[in-house]
């Protein structure tokens, strides 16, 4: 049961949030100018990596605002909570 | 009464306290201090159970969770539990108690143990699975004659509770060690919380004969409880499990309130379910004494050695006359003293070839000890009668008459908590175990769960985890001094790894590595041969630790002979993975209140008691209860709906709309969030219009509908069907607040903010008019897809032209707080035009013939506007979410299902909701199939029955003749027409 930190509220319980996936994958300007496999690239293949992962997690039992959290998919730590718009804070590629 | 194997003194019981209990309907008698399973052995009950397989006289083995044998059914009722460990079943008065697996004595299913050479690992699968089909036969018969006991008989009567909570510190297991850690943290000032999963803290302490500082173990587990329970900040749960260990230091315990007392004398929640979350963790869960294997070693009387000292001393009960000991490292020379001490006779089989200095002692000391054996074979069957005796470097062995043969093949620290968070672990060669390598830096395993033994090392491991944890926290933990310690038990020291004896000069037996599930050494052999090789499909092939067993007592020594039969070594081989629960946990306590009318909200319209007190049926919408029909005396749903539909074609019919979703939308780029949004046009929308959208997802399925009105310059009102409100709101607020952040408009969800009413039928404008309204209702002044702002009956009220029915509608929003005196108004006000309340069924019927779709029940995940003929309400002058998927090849395909209508021949005839759709149902299988059948009724204003169906390339096969085949109903012949059946009257 992760403790998230979200960046309005603070650290709250798993429980009380939704998870959003893989987050900084911006919607194409102009979807109608991308072949079908560009389009399928962006509607369905995510990164599934072993480590660290960048994700949208919606607070949705508290203040109800998306943000993202980059979390170690292996153990569960989080690195950083930071709010939709602000660049990932930096981390130690060796950690 | 007679206990006969109860000790005349000694022991952390009460012999003023007798207690009487029912073991299998015999009446028995044990006393207060008592668990099931040392008043059991009191009384010299050998066979408490039966085993899961095989059905062979089981005893107990254990004394705490690693027993795994002594699984009982206690109680009965509704409040019965099964598969209780009696070793951790508090003994109280009137309890009753029987076995989970047959019967002890005379068990009809017996014979399963002289079929046991037929039934080996893999035996069901391999031989119940043929002829197809049959195993539902099979498991008819196979099923009760397996465990593990009887579910209650009736819901549960008890009550649950459950609590959140921080601390600093979570001490798990209330030992020498766990006591320290606490100790040390709470004197520094960190709020600490101490469960022990006993009745009473202290761990081996309570069966230990050490002397810490000048008082006796046992005193000073006493003293230190008392300092910790009178500091404030700290929480003592005896009775309270951790059972699992999740990530940042979130764990899950479970405390028993009320099971100890005795049935009337209990009161409030019967378990309380703790959800801490500690900022730091020491895990004390103590270590589990594992046995090495030989033939027939699950004879009533083969115990581990911890247990027999336990019993002996903590219990005052000795569990055998003549015991042989049996063991690879120093630790069963504890049991050796403590058998000695009450005088029973003992003979030691130690597998180490040189006499250790405890052995040496306990030969001075006048016992039989034989360096270099092993017991190879238990005889008995009921009881052990003797043990073969046989040397491990040379020939020969001897049969020594014993009724106790107590087992001592090492300890595994108790790493289950642990692994639960992915905690790594590391072999360690001096113990043959697993032991917890450094995991996340908030948790520290301490005492005998980190492989420390020694008392002394024990105090001073404990009180160094608690320091460490307070100084993580911020405090300054003191060091306290850690007293002298004497203690004339030894540690498992000098260890010889062991994992199974050879075998005896008659042969092979059976032999079990785990007890609870029926696995023997022959059925890891019999999964190495047929060429497993790791051991976690080794135990999926054996069931080696499954159930609630989990592999405490035999998984280790499982690994081992694995590493054997493999040649490997058993650190190569590992172990499988622990993970939660450690114990057994109630539903009950999971649930807690949330049952029954707490299980979730249920949500009513202001005008709900009105429908209540009309005789309305109610159907389920997400959470609402709506109206789905008001039957009058001696109508069925059939009856009631034909004339709701036809009282709104003819005069006017009522609906309770309140459920439906509504969203307001305001803000300078509202307009650009509905373009974005809804496949359709929304920039020329006039303020006092309203528009039919479709939402769609990304994929370009159909997520939602339902009308929009402007109600201002920058202000919008999107209604949302009932089911989809608040995913619909979700799914706006996350585009808007991830993706198109620079959009000025605010959401908010005021479904509960306004009741609808909405009256359909030709006479409903004369009613409205009837009500006093200050909006012009004249046709050319308030259009069809036209809302307006005013009063209705003198309340504030927005009045909407959309139409769900085909006739003329007036759907009425008033706040809330009015809207039971609107309907009740316009009840009172519409009698002379026959107003007649319609539930969702009626709607549903109304809306149908219409052709107009309920989202999520015509449509699924698959559908597309287009599917449903919608091209129209696709813009091409923008884009939208979803559309770049319409255009992908396999929505352009013209075979794709289609929605379209259907006439049944029969006009009487509604197909089954769900038929499918083929050709012809006499074809050979499989039959190709045509379609499905989303909605279906008889339509009473057009007199006939018909069904929306999606057909494959529906829309070019008007007119073609069909099938509709149900399961119940069989064949029903049907012709696909347009999905419109209705002509609604013109203005």
């Amino acid at each position: 049961m992760l403790l998230i930190p979200c960046p309005w509220c603070g650290p709250r319980d798993e429980s009380e949030f939704s998870y959003g996936g893989e987050a900084h994958i911006a919607r194409p300007r102009e979807p109608d100018a991308l072949s079908d496999a560009e389009w399928a690239d962006y509607q369905f293949m995510r990164t599934n990596p072993c480590g660290w992962h960048r994700e949208q997690w919606l607070h949705t039992h508290g203040c109800r605002r998306w943000f993202n959290v980059e979390r170690n998919t292996a153990t569960h730590a989080i690195h950083a909570a930071y709010r939709i718009g602000e660049a990932p804070p930096l981390r130690e590629p060796a950690s | 009464m007679t206990q006969p194997r109860r000790l005349a003194e000694g022991g952390l019981i009460d012999r003023g306290e007798p207690l009487r209990f029912v073991f299998d309907g015999r009446e028995l008698e044990g006393y207060a201090g008592d668990t099931l399973a040392s008043a059991l052995l009191a009384n010299g009950i050998s066979v408490v159970n039966r085993s899961i397989k095989l059905h062979r006289p089981r005893g107990i083995v254990g004394h705490g969770a690693e027993e795994p044998n002594a699984l009982l059914q206690i109680d009965r009722g509704a409040v019965t539990l099964p598969d209780r460990r009696a070793t951790q079943t508090e003994l109280y008065d009137g309890l009753e108690a029987r076995p989970a697996v047959g019967r002890p004595e005379r068990d009809p299913g017996a014979a399963m143990g002289a079929l046991s050479p037929f039934m080996p690992a893999g035996f069901y699968y391999k031989t119940f699975m043929s002829p197809q089909g049959w195993w539902e036969r099979y498991e008819q018969v196979i099923r009760p004659a397996a465990g593990f006991g009887y579910a209650p008989n009736g819901p549960d009567p008890d009550v649950y509770d459950r609590c959140n909570v921080h601390c600093d510190l979570l001490v798990a297991g209330g030992g020498a060690a766990g006591l320290q850690a606490a100790l040390t943290a709470a004197r520094a000032g960190a709020r600490v919380i101490v469960a022990d999963e006993q009745a009473r803290f202290g761990g081996y302490l309570l069966a230990s004969r050490a002397w810490i500082g000048d008082e006796s173990a046992q005193a000073w587990v006493a003293r230190t409880v008392a300092e910790l329970a009178a500091m404030p900040e700290v929480t003592l749960l005896p009775r309270t499990a951790v059972f699992g260990n999740y990530d940042h230091g979130f764990a899950g315990l479970v405390e028993r309130l009320s099971d100890h007392r005795p049935p009337g004398k209990r009161a409030g929640p019967r378990e309380r379910y703790w959800r801490v979350r500690a900022r730091q963790m020491v895990l004390a869960a103590g270590a589990i004494e594992r046995p090495i294997v030989f033939g027939n070693n699950d004879r009533p009387g083969v115990m581990t050695a911890s247990a027999v000292t336990t019993y002996i001393r903590r219990y005052g009960v000795c569990p055998g006359q003549r015991a042989v000991v049996f063991t690879n490292n120093d630790s069963a020379y504890a049991a050796v003293e403590a058998l000695q001490a009450v005088g029973v006779s003992v003979v030691v089989a130690d597998a180490r070839e040189e006499c250790s200095a405890a052995a040496a002692a306990a030969r001075d000391a006048g016992v039989d000890v034989r360096p270099g054996s092993a017991v190879l074979s238990a005889h008995g069957r009921r009881q052990v009668t003797a043990a073969t005796i046989g040397d491990l470097a040379r020939q020969g062995q001897q049969r020594v008459p014993c009724d106790l043969i107590a087992v001592s093949g090492g300890w595994n620290p108790a790493v289950h908590l642990h692994s639960h968070i992915r905690g790594p672990l590391r072999f360690d060669h001096d113990l043959a175990t697993l032991l917890p390598a450094s995991g996340p830096d908030y948790v520290r395993s301490a005492g005998a769960a980190a492989g420390v033994f020694t008392l002394a090392e024990v105090l001073a491991n404990g009180a160094e985890a608690g320091a460490m944890a307070a100084a993580a926290l911020g405090f300054e933990p003191v060091m306290a001094s850690v007293p002298t310690v004497r203690d004339d038990d030894p540690a498992p020291g000098a260890l010889r790894v062991l994992w199974r004896a050879p075998l005896p000069s008659e042969g092979k037996l059976p032999a079990f590595v785990d007890l609870q599930n029926d696995v023997k050494t022959s059925d890891l052999e019999l999964a190495v041969r047929e060429g497993y090789r790791s051991i976690e499909h080794v135990k999926r092939y054996s069931i080696m630790g499954f159930g609630t067993d989990q592999g405490r007592l035999g998984n280790i020594v499982g690994s081992g002979i694995v590493a054997e039969l493999l040649g490997e070594n058993v650190e190569t081989v590992g172990t499988t993975t622990f993970r939660p629960a450690w114990t057994p946990v109630s539903y009950g306590a999971l649930v807690g209140e949330e049952l029954g009318a707490l299980f979730q909200p249920v949500r009513t319209t202001p005008m709900h008691d009105w429908h209540v007190a009309r005789g309305a049926l109610f159907e389920d919408v997400g959470q609402w209860k709506r109206a789905w029909y008001y039957p009058r005396a001696g109508e069925s749903l059939d009856d009631a709906v034909r004339r709701e539909c036809l009282a709104t074609q003819r005069g006017i019919g009522a609906l309770d709309y309140s459920t439906l979703g509504k969203i307001d939308i305001q803000g300078p780029d509202a307009v650009t969030l509905l373009e974005r949004v809804y496949t359709n046009n929304w920039r020329k929308l006039a303020v006092g219009r309203c528009r039919y959208g479709i939402l769609l997802d990304e994929n370009g399925t159909v997520l939602d509908d339902g009308v929009t009105a402007r109600l201002g310059e920058h202000h919008y009102l999107m209604y949302t069907t009932t089911g989809g409100a608040a995913a619909v709101l979700a799914w706006l607020e996350r585009w808007l607040q991830t993706e198109w952040p620079e959009l000025d408009v605010y959401l908010t969800s005021v479904t509960d903010q306004w009741a609808i009413m909405s009256l359909a039928g030709p006479s409903s404008r004369d009613l409205v008019q009837d009500l006093g309204t200050d909006i012009d209702l004249d046709p050319q002044a308030f259009p069809f897809m036209a809302v307006r702002e005013g009063h209705v009956a003198g309340v504030p009220a927005r009045v909407q032209r959309a139409s769900f029915s085909g006739e003329l509608t007036f759907e009425i929003s008033v706040p809330a707080d009015y809207g039971l005196f609107l309907w009740e108004r316009a009840f009172a006000l519409g009698e002379r035009y026959g107003i007649t309340p319609y539930g969702t069924e009626a709607m549903h019927v109304l809306r149908a013939e219409m052709g107009f779709i309920i989202v999520g029940q015509d449509t699924d995940g698959a559908v597309s506007p287009l599917d449903l003929g919608m091209q129209g309400l696709i813009s091409d002058r923008k884009d939208c979410l979803g559309k770049r998927s319409l255009s992908r090849p396999d929505f352009r395909r013209d075979d794709r299902p289609q929605l379209v209508g259907l006439t049944p021949d029969d006009p009487e005839v509604v197909v089954p909701e769900g038929a499918q759709l083929v050709h012809n149902p006499d074809q050979s299988t499989p039959v190709p199939l045509e379609g499905w059948v989303t909605s279906s009724y008889y339509g009473a204003r057009i007199g006939h029955s018909f069904a929306l169906a999606m057909v494959n390339g529906g829309r070019a096969r008007h007119g073609e003749r069909l099938t509709a085949w149900d399961l119940d109903a069989g064949a029903i012949a049907v012709t696909v027409t347009a999905p419109s059946f209705y002509q609604p009257p013109r203005e």
